[in-house]
């Protein structure tokens, strides 16, 4: 997947949650949503970029929310 | 005018508690009050002489051919004018009443050519019944007088002819076009014997202001209006209800037919969208189910520069079907995907997510509604629950304040825009947002209260900024906040909205909406009565598009506007059957009836009554499909009736996307864009070859009617269940009602809907079951359907695509009434005549600075991709926005459009592209590339080779 892409896309969505008073509470929420939306290998892709290049591009919120919630982003096999 | 068999009760029926009883030729009879004599009379079966009336519009009572005698009063009332009165006695024959009758028909036949036996109304005109009803056997004044007789036919019309000879001047055509149509296009013109029909100045249909939408015609007792289809096939001689095939209105229509010959589409007036009304599209577009360019057999290619084969449907699916395996093995499961049309069926669709989710075994199914009302399922299941419209169109009725944001009825919706243009005349006000001056801020007789022309790309800022001015204002709902809303959640939202960003004047440099007219119109929204909102792709289309949905609802809920007749959120859905489409389950992360696919209840009932393992987790959308491709991991697609590599965003990279894939199966009538670049081609049938139901914009379920036998020997959903067993999961169905029994099994809010109650109800909206088993016309009454209204911060964020100094105008796109969406029906057409190639339509200000003249070939330019169109110099639009719309493969807009999109549901940004604009000689490098693609595609259909002629 065109990684470039999705970092746009998860800032996006980030970006609606930023709204949030509360940052823990909104970086659930970007976590939840991309549970909800995104195909595994969307995930596996943006997971590995978060891994392998710090999450470059990534705003603080929607890196926040990738780390946090990893597990349960982290598509079966 | 009607077809021989409906009733025509000569004058609207009336709804009323109240009830006369009155006496008509002795019998007695009651009916509501505000019932005119006449069509109390034909509640008894009694038919009173008639011509200037007709049911679809009010008594006007020119004729005096249904005169009566009602005892006690003077002379001869006409009983079309007179209302029923209690008690009151009616003789409507009588020798003096025929006496009378006869001679006025004496003089209409005197100056009406006796040709009826060569005459195209010939059996079904009303001024040859009425001449036989009152028993006319001699014209005493002779056909030597004055008259009308060698007036010129205008045949300008593509599908009516107007033949002034005919013409016995009831008005009838002119009352129909201001009443029904509102586009007030025709005038009677002179007076007395010399009265004639004009349509607009020049006395030229197709030069006047008429939009063609056939009700004059359907109104015209003779043959002076007349469907050229029936001079030229004769009179039907069966018809059968249907539901037009092109936009989300869903108008219901009788197919009037000569065996499997469709002679005539004539709107249904007992049709619960339309009643008895339509535009040209769905009235007259409907040649292209037989036009020549329709392939009717299978064809397979290996490569696309191979002509294409044409095979057995046996030898297709199982090509198919090996294909798809062939693909799985080598790449994953995950490697192919469908998409279902908002085009097809519920049934249809139903079945294509099906055989994506239990036979392909993933999720990897989408529809073309993630390009256009995707946001609208997000944004309304958040905020009232519920992923989709709130009210029933006739709900427009009882609206005092409309605000139509996004959205050009008259052209998008235009069934529905003549029941608003007819609110609208009866007082209601009306505020429009949107970045052109459309038709609708200026019609005859209303013109807007409210005109916000803001900047594309600026909703949200707009919305926050009304919903700013009533809190601050205090103008807002407390009472209903209170008691229906979420109320921690409210007070998170009060606290955003009231910041001081917020404001109408802070927003003003951003929306380019000057802060008082912006103030002005969230008062009158909220203070003006029932208020209801309509809105369209304008509002969805955006980076920002499900915000603006939730910033729409949170307006109706803060000044509750919603829950009963004449408010709530309408979204005018584009499609016929978007609203259908998305409920049967066709986007990857839900199943039918919006529930996600990770719901572990859900997706075992499923898997119970489907007998398969669902897969959990949700599927590819279509941008993410084609993303996928392009990486490698996508590489088997089927698209069902949607032409993506026209209507989706950045066509280059679509493009790119579809020749990166293995096997690409499309379904379709026609060779369409995507499909030359398809490897399989299974032909698809026209709405009138097949049965099943469409869901139009109010939830409002109707059925389709197979008319014809299909062309190609199979209706779609028996090419899905064959193609499901040809890769070994058999699905067992013989009829689409027993589709549709399953829906309702598995989906609660189409628990109660079935074939036989569609049959006897006509149409249902949904929720359909226990709670409401007739449907449910408006929805969130008492409560909403997440239980408390959710009020959602909507921050605004400026879209990315924004005008610089190389790219310096903003492009937005729309739809026109003539055309539809990518053409591939209406280009088959004669509606041609109205819109034979999309057209830029810029500011004066922007062409003059640029060299450009009206008309002038121009370059559009984005970080995209560039095409070349004509220009069109208009004041609609405001300086820095130019416009076009998308209807020709030819005009390339989606080459210019780009791939940002919604954050949340990734519906394409259509509606806010940077460009740059210049005079140009000749056809951009992309066009070129396009028409030697054509070409070649083209050759290699013209050579394929047909069954039966191979050695
Ligand atoms: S076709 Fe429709 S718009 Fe045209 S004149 Fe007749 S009623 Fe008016
Ligand atoms: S054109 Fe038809 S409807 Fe119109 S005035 Fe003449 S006869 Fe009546
Ligand atoms: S308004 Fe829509 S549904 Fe009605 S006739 Fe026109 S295209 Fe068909
Ligand atoms: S029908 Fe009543 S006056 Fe013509």
């Amino acid at each position: 997947m065109d990684v470039s892409k999705l970092v746009y896309m998860a800032n996006q969505i980030g970006a609606f949650f930023g709204s949030e008073a509360e940052t823990s509470a909104a970086a659930d929420r970007v976590a939840d949503h991309i549970r909800r939306f995104w195909e595994p290998r969307m995930r596996k892709a943006i997971l590995e970029w978060v891994d392998q290049c710090n999450g470059e591009g990534l705003q603080p919120l929607v890196l926040q929310a990738l780390q946090k919630h990893r597990q349960k982003l982290q598509p079966a096999g | 005018m009607y077809s021989v068999k409906e009733l025509d009760t000569g004058t609207p029926m009336r709804v009323s508690t109240r009830l006369v009883t009155l006496e008509i030729d002795g019998q007695s009879v009651t009916v509501p009050e505000g019932t005119s004599v006449m069509a109390a009379a034909s509640t008894m079966g009694v038919k009173v002489p008639k011509l200037c009336a007709t049911d679809m519009l009010e008594a006007f009572g020119s004729c005096r051919l249904c005169l009566v005698e009602i005892e006690g009063r003077k002379g001869y009332p006409a009983s079309c004018t007179t209302l029923v009165e209690p008690a009151m006695k009616v003789s409507t024959q009588t020798s003096r009443l025929a006496r009378l009758r006869r001679g006025v028909m004496e003089l209409y036949i005197s100056d009406h050519p006796l040709d009826c036996l060569t005459c195209p109304a010939n059996g079904n005109c009303e001024l040859q019944e009425m001449a036989g009803v009152v028993g006319l056997r001699e014209v005493r004044y002779g056909y030597d007088g004055a008259n009308h007789l060698d007036a010129d036919t205008d045949a300008s019309n593509p599908y009516f002819s107007f033949d002034p000879s005919k013409c016995i001047v009831c008005s009838r055509c002119v009352r129909a076009c201001d009443e029904i149509q509102g586009t007030f296009a025709l005038t009677v013109d002179g007076r007395g014997f010399a009265s004639v029909i004009m349509p607009g100045p020049t006395g030229n249909f197709l030069e006047s202001e008429c939009v063609s939408c056939g009700a004059c015609v359907q109104a015209c007792p003779t043959a002076t209006l007349m469907e050229k289809s029936i001079a030229e096939a004769g009179q039907p001689e069966h018809a059968v209800i249907t539901t037009c095939a092109y936009c989300g209105v869903g108008c219901s229509f009788r197919a009037e037919m000569q065996g499997t010959q469709v002679v005539r589409m004539v709107p249904d007036k007992n049709g619960q969208a339309n009643h008895g009304h339509s535009c040209v599209k769905g009235r007259f577009a409907w040649g292209y189910a037989t036009h020549p360019d329709r392939i009717t057999r299978p064809m397979i290619r290996t490569r696309i520069s191979d002509p294409w084969r044409e095979v057995s449907w046996d030898e297709a699916l199982a090509h198919t079907a090996s294909e798809f395996k062939r693909i799985q093995a080598r790449y994953g499961r995950g490697a192919i995907g469908g998409i279902t049309s908002s085009r097809c069926t519920n049934e249809e669709t139903y079945l294509v997510q099906k055989l994506v989710r239990a036979a392909f075994g993933n999720n990897n199914v989408d529809t073309c509604a993630r390009v256009c009302h995707s946001p609208t399922g997000y944004g309304l299941k958040q905020t009232l629950g519920e992923s989709a419209g709130t009210q029933d169109f006739d709900s427009v009725q009882d609206a005092d304040v409309v605000m139509v944001i996004g959205a050009n009825p008259t052209d998008g919706h235009p069934v529905f825009a003549s029941q608003l243009k007819r609110r609208l005349r009866e007082g209601a006000k009306l505020i429009v947002v949107d970045p052109r001056d459309i038709d609708l801020a200026r019609l005859p007789h209303v013109q807007a209260d409210y005109l916000l022309q803001l900047r594309p790309g600026s909703n949200v800022a707009v919305i926050n900024a009304l919903a700013h001015t009533i809190v601050s204002e205090g103008l807002w709902n407390e009472a209903f906040v209170q008691s229906r809303c979420d109320l921690a959640e409210f007070e998170k939202w009060k606290q955003f909205i009231l910041l001081p960003e917020n404001a109408p004047e802070a927003m003003a440099a951003v929306t380019g909406v000057p802060a008082h007219i912006l103030r002005g119109a969230a008062r009158l929204y909220a203070t003006g009565g029932n208020a209801a909102i309509y809105y369209g792709l304008g509002v969805t289309e955006h980076s920002q598009g499900s915000t603006m949905v939730m910033g729409i609802a949170n307006l109706a809920m803060l000044t509750g506007n919603i829950g009963r007749r004449g408010v709530g959120v309408n979204p005018l859905r584009g499609q016929n059957n978007v609203q259908g489409s998305c409920d049967m389950g066709s986007f990857p992360h839900e199943l039918p009836g919006y529930r996600h696919i990770s719901d572990v209840a859900t997706r075992s009932l499923f898997e119970s009554v489907w007998n398969v393992q669902l897969e959990p987790e949700p599927g590819l959308r279509i941008p993410n499909m084609l993303d996928a491709a392009l990486d490698g991991s996508f590489m088997g697609l089927f698209v069902q009736g949607e032409d993506i590599a026209q209507s989706d965003p950045d066509t280059q990279h679509v493009t790119a996307a579809l020749l990166a894939m293995e096997c690409l199966v499309v379904q379709d009538l026609f060779l369409n864009e995507t499909a030359k670049f398809a490897h399989v081609f299974l032909p698809g049938c026209s709405f009138l070859e097949k049965d099943g139901t469409f869901t139009n914009a109010e939830r409002r379920i109707s059925r389709v009617r197979k008319v014809m036998p299909p062309l190609s020997g199979m209706q779609e959903w028996e090419v899905t269940t064959a193609l499901s067993a040809a890769l070994g999961y058999p699905m067992q169905y013989t009829h689409p009602s027993q589709i549709m029994d399953e829906i309702a099994r598995l989906t609660p809010t189409f628990t109660g809907v079935s074939y036989e109650k569609l049959e006897k109800l006509g149409s249902i909206q949904w929720p359909c079951n226990d709670a409401a088993p007739e449907g449910t016309p408006i929805m969130h009454v008492e409560q909403f359907v997440r239980g408390k209204g959710l009020f959602m911060v909507t921050r605004y964020i400026a879209t990315e695509e924004r005008s610089t100094r190389q790219y310096p105008l903003l492009l937005t796109t729309g739809r026109i009434l003539s055309q539809y969406n990518v053409g591939a029906q209406t280009r088959r057409t004669a509606n041609v005549v109205w819109h034979d190639e999309d057209r830029l339509e810029i500011h004066p200000h922007d062409a003059e600075q640029r060299g450009i003249n009206h008309g002038d070939w121009v370059g559009i330019r984005s970080r995209a991709g560039e095409t070349v169109m004509r220009a069109v110099l208009s004041e609609r639009i405001q300086p820095g926005v130019v416009y076009t719309t998308f209807h020709h493969p030819f005009s390339g807009a989606n080459v210019i459009t780009t791939d940002n999109s919604d954050w949340a549901t990734n519906c394409p940004e259509y509606k806010v592209t940077a460009v740059q604009v210049s005079r140009v000689t000749q056809p951009s490098e992309w066009q070129r590339r396009f028409t030697q693609f054509d070409h070649q595609q083209q050759d290699l259909l013209a050579q394929r080779e047909r069954v039966g002629t191979k050695t």
